[in-house]
């Protein structure tokens, strides 16, 4: 029975490895904001006090192995002083820490992550999950955009949360804890980065075939190139002369879709106005490049089973055309 | 009355309590330990395949981008794998197998309190599990997740069958873990031996008493949310539909309502078996003793207040909030009470690291580290940051398999030679501990990491460069490790009960009713209902010569009839003999009728279905057409 003491030091030394240094994408405890630095905080104290406990238990377990056999051996006071490490140490001790944390946890850092008042922040966000991607709505503007958060950094923004269709849960690791997207119901988060970079987030509410791509990236930037991009996106797309447009409209794309600045204004999928702008196709199935989007069109189900999006049969120009065509939504 | 030998009264009770031989006897048998071991056996395969499906989704998640199952199996595996382990293995395993076989041998009963009513369980048990898994036939196992959350289980989303088999499936199998339940909670009270008042019954018996109690108040909320799921589901009403006034919540409420209390009802008969080994095996009693059982009745009781902590992220109101973290915290109080009892037991004894023992240290050192995490889920922000993360899937898997399955295998080990006569082979016993404990620690531990480190729960795939990939790898890795430990486990039982030594009738001197009885024990467990006068009582050897005695003059034999001891409910004093019913047809031909009605009822037969319910109201009748006569 040696090893556990060792197993147990080993994953820890691992943890604080593989937790503490590097930057990860969906990395909990690499806190960019606040809000995640005070969750952060907690966390590892509750570690710290973890390790202390889990190491008195191992101690006594092999103070118990040691004296294995061997019926001379001191017994330290007997049954009353067992009586009283119960006491004190199953009862006095964690009472005292519990009651620490929870005043710290659950009344403190809860009250400095949770959501802003509502109207209190600059700039706000409504965030609508659907199966399997996310419909991201600018208030005060035209500016719907899907899979990707564009927010300015040191800003307060207050993220309003629901659903189309079932449970989804919103996850940005890096920068506030989850919140849940439920019908009939509407969530807030605050959201905050303190400095520029891409955070990815995925839903963490199990919500169907495609709950494993169902992620989501926020990208913080400066106050300026955060107003340009928006600028860019408030602008409907101007008329095309291209073939892939005409197909768009003809065919099933835009019963589903909404371009701004042309007839399509189908509800069902992401709006695609400025989709060319976007980093990713399918909420972060694989990144926008002209042959992944390609293979997307052509084959939906093939990429993504299970989702709204039918494997239509067009000629093999036509996919080239319509290709072409939304590369141009910049 | 001609006054009797011993052996004479011997052969009398072997007649008098002797069942039908060959396959017809175990089918209309109504001896707890049969029926113990029907429950052992029928858990055990259905332990196989929840762990078959734990292994397809560990070999299916050990590299990003795998493609050896698809998304739908996927979701339909981990969903069964959830189910099975929970209501088909741990629940029957713990209160079917190990409470029905060892209850009566603990307290110094003949049976238990409802013979008949136990076979019933076991059987709808059996029927329910048999029910849940045609579902594969058809290629429509339930897949949205073993807490099925709406709209997600409603019709709109799920079209096929999948969710009414686990609707109907769980209010199926809840009228057997209720009927089993109730069972054990009046054996409990009323058939303890003479002179068994509370503070001496076994800590086991306290954990078994305390998880029964929970099953019977929790399940009806389960049921009243599956019953309304199935109306929405099938008939059109709108419980869940905030549309029409109802709530997505309702379901999550009523969901862990039942939910919370079942993580205690998994994890408190394995105590009770930590409470059993560790004073056998540390030759000293239990320290702390009262504070043991109060905490054991106390855990089941506030766990009832801490469900709202699974619905952290819903959004709920910030006092609710503090509450249920407040009450999630109380409840971390009694199990430190256990943990240190346990072990200052184990240090103030003369400690002999035999197999179950071994086990056990294995079971605290998990339950330490589950229990520890579970610290965080009480901290509400930390709560939301790695709730649905694979952190959480790490935290209950070690209490889960951790605490819960690992006393499991520990008491397999202990009670082997008293079920069947022969001793467990100790060295294969020691590497399957070894075996299990490394494959537990592989398996589970790296879901800390690669949960914190943003893997959410229940994804079928995952991106390259996450920095998941190694992780996963070994965590599967570690999944064939536990595999192989447990193989060798079922090796070894086989292997024992055909060439094991001869155990004798008290291999381990353990302090509690069923070592003073023989190996296997009889048909009617004791030949004298023996008397109790401490919470150790095969350690009081007056008592157990006084018994010897009491055979001579056939004092508390009872080898008039087929008979048990009724005694009062807190000081166990003698109250009066009842006759026990005999072996009967009706409990596994009663849920032969249900699973019928449950199969019509999922096709929306209703009145089919409607037909055999009352069909299995008239076997009721035909049931209490031969009772017992009055003693």
């Amino acid at each position: 029975m040696t090893p556990p003491r060792f197993r147990r030091l080993l994953p820890a030394c691992a943890l604080v490895l593989a937790l503490s240094g590097c930057g990860g994408n969906q990395n909990t405890l690499h806190a960019v904001s606040h809000p995640e630095h005070e969750i952060t905080n907690v966390f590892w104290v509750v570690f710290g006090f973890s390790c202390f406990g889990f190491g008195v238990i191992v101690f006594l377990l092999f103070l118990g192995w040691w004296r294995r056999e061997k019926p001379n051996l001191p017994r330290g006071g007997g049954e009353r002083a067992a009586t009283g490490v119960v006491l004190g140490m199953g009862i006095a001790l964690p009472i005292a820490l519990l009651a620490a944390l929870f005043i710290w946890s659950d009344v403190f850092v809860t009250q400095a992550t949770s959501a802003p008042a509502k109207g209190s922040t600059a700039l706000s966000i409504h965030v609508i999950g659907h199966q399997w991607w996310w419909e991201v709505r600018y208030d005060g503007t035209d500016v719907v955009t899907a899979n990707e958060i564009h927010i300015p950094v040191k800003t307060r923004v207050d993220v309003e949360l629901s659903t189309a269709d079932v449970i989804h849960s919103f996850w940005i690791p890096e920068l506030n804890r989850k919140t849940d997207m439920i019908p009939g119901v509407h969530n807030r988060q605050l959201l905050i980065a303190n400095k520029p970079g891409v955070y990815r987030g995925q839903c963490s509410e199990f919500c169907g075939l495609q709950h494993a791509h169902m992620a989501v990236e926020v990208i913080a930037q400066t106050r300026s190139a955060y107003n340009t991009w928006l600028a860019n996106q408030e602008k409907p797309v101007p008329a095309s002369a291209l073939p892939g447009a005409k197909i768009f409209q003809q065919q099933a794309c835009s019963g589903c879709h909404q371009i701004r600045g042309t007839p399509a204004h189908g509800d069902v999928g992401p709006d695609l106005t400025h989709f060319a702008s976007r980093s990713t196709i399918a909420a972060l199935t694989m990144p926008n490049t002209p042959a992944n989007l390609l293979q997307w069109i052509e084959h939906p189900q093939q990429v993504k089973p299970g989702n709204l999006m039918p494997d239509l049969k067009l000629p093999n120009a036509d996919w080239t055309a319509l290709e072409r065509y939304l590369e141009t939504l910049r | 009355m001609a006054v009797a030998a011993p052996e004479q009264r011997l052969a009398r009770l072997e007649r008098i309590w002797l069942e039908r031989p060959g396959i017809l006897g175990w089918l209309t048998t109504v001896d707890h330990k049969r029926i113990g071991l029907l429950y052992f056996w029928t858990t055990l395969v259905f332990f196989a395949a929840g762990g078959t499906e734990a292994m397809l989704m560990r070999t299916q998640l050990a590299q990003a981008d795998e493609h050896v199952v698809g998304p739908e199996t996927y979701d339909q595996l981990l969903t069964m794998h959830g189910v099975t382990m929970i209501f088909f293995f741990i629940i029957p395993m713990t209160t079917g197998a190990f409470g029905n076989y060892l209850v009566p041998l603990m307290i110094g009963a003949r049976d238990m309190a409802f013979p008949r009513m136990n076979a019933l369980s076991f059987w709808v048990f059996l029927g329910a599990g048999l029910f849940m898994y045609s579902s594969f036939l058809f290629h429509q196992a339930p897949d949205a997740g073993w807490f099925d959350y709406v709209p997600l289980g409603l019709k709109q989303y799920d079209g096929g069958l999948n969710i009414d088999f686990y609707a109907l499936g769980l209010i199926f199998n809840s009228v057997a873990s209720t009927l089993g339940a109730i069972n054990l909670v009046v054996t409990i009270f009323k058939l303890r031996a003479p002179g068994m008042s509370w503070n001496r019954m076994p800590l086991f018996c306290f954990a078994m008493l305390a998880a029964s109690l929970s099953l019977i108040f929790a399940l009806p909320a389960l049921t009243a949310d599956l019953i309304f799921l199935e109306l929405q589901r099938k008939l059109g009403f709108h419980f869940f539909d905030p549309a029409h006034g109802g709530s997505a919540l309702l379901w999550q409420d009523l969901f862990w309502i039942f939910g919370h209390p079942e993580v205690y009802i998994i994890v408190l008969p394995a105590f009770g078996i930590a409470t059993s080994i560790i004073p056998t095996f540390a030759r000293h009693k239990m320290v702390a003793f009262p504070l043991v059982a109060m905490a054991e009745l106390l855990v089941a009781f506030i766990g009832f207040g801490v469900w709202a902590h699974h619905m952290f992220a819903t959004g709920i109101a910030s006092t609710t909030l503090v509450f249920f973290a407040g009450a999630s915290m109380i409840v971390v109080i009694p199990s430190t009470i256990q943990i240190y009892a346990w072990l200052m037991t184990v240090n103030i004894g003369t400690p002999s690291f035999k197999a179950p023992l071994l086990f056990i240290g294995g079971f605290i050192l998990f339950f330490v580290v589950g229990g520890l995490s579970g610290i965080m889920f009480a901290a509400v922000p930390v709560d939301q940051a790695t709730t649905d993360t694979y952190f959480v899937v790490a935290h209950f898997h070690f209490i889960i398999f951790g605490a819960a399955v690992f006393p499991l295998l520990g008491g397999i080990y202990y009670w082997f030679p008293k079920v069947t006569g022969r001793m467990y082979d100790e060295r294969l016993a020691v590497i399957s501990f070894i075996l299990t404990f490394i494959g537990t620690a592989v398996t589970f531990f790296p879901m800390h990491i690669v949960g914190l480190l943003g893997m959410t729960r229940r994804v079928y795939t995952y991106d390259k460069g996450l920095g998941w990939d190694t992780y996963n790898l070994v965590e599967t890795i570690g999944g064939f490790v536990i595999a192989a430990g447990l193989l060798l486990i079922l090796f070894n039982i086989f292997w024992s009960y055909r060439r094991g030594e001869p155990a004798g009738r008290d291999p381990f001197h353990g302090g509690t009713l069923e070592w003073t009885t023989t190996s296997p024990p009889p048909t009617y467990n004791f030949p004298v209902v023996p008397t109790v006068s401490s919470a150790y009582p095969n350690w009081d050897e007056p008592d157990r010569q006084e018994d010897l005695r009491k055979l001579e003059r056939g004092e508390l034999v009872l080898d008039a009839g087929h008979e048990t001891v009724v005694s009062s409910v807190n000081d166990a004093r003698f109250d009066e003999v009842v006759e026990m019913p005999p072996e009967s047809p009706w409990p596994i031909l009663l849920a032969g009728a249900l699973t019928i009605a449950f199969a019509f009822l999922l096709t929306s037969h209703w009145f089919v279905a409607g037909a055999f319910l009352v069909l299995t109201t008239l076997m009721l009748a035909g049931w209490h057409s031969q009772e017992p006569e009055e003693a």
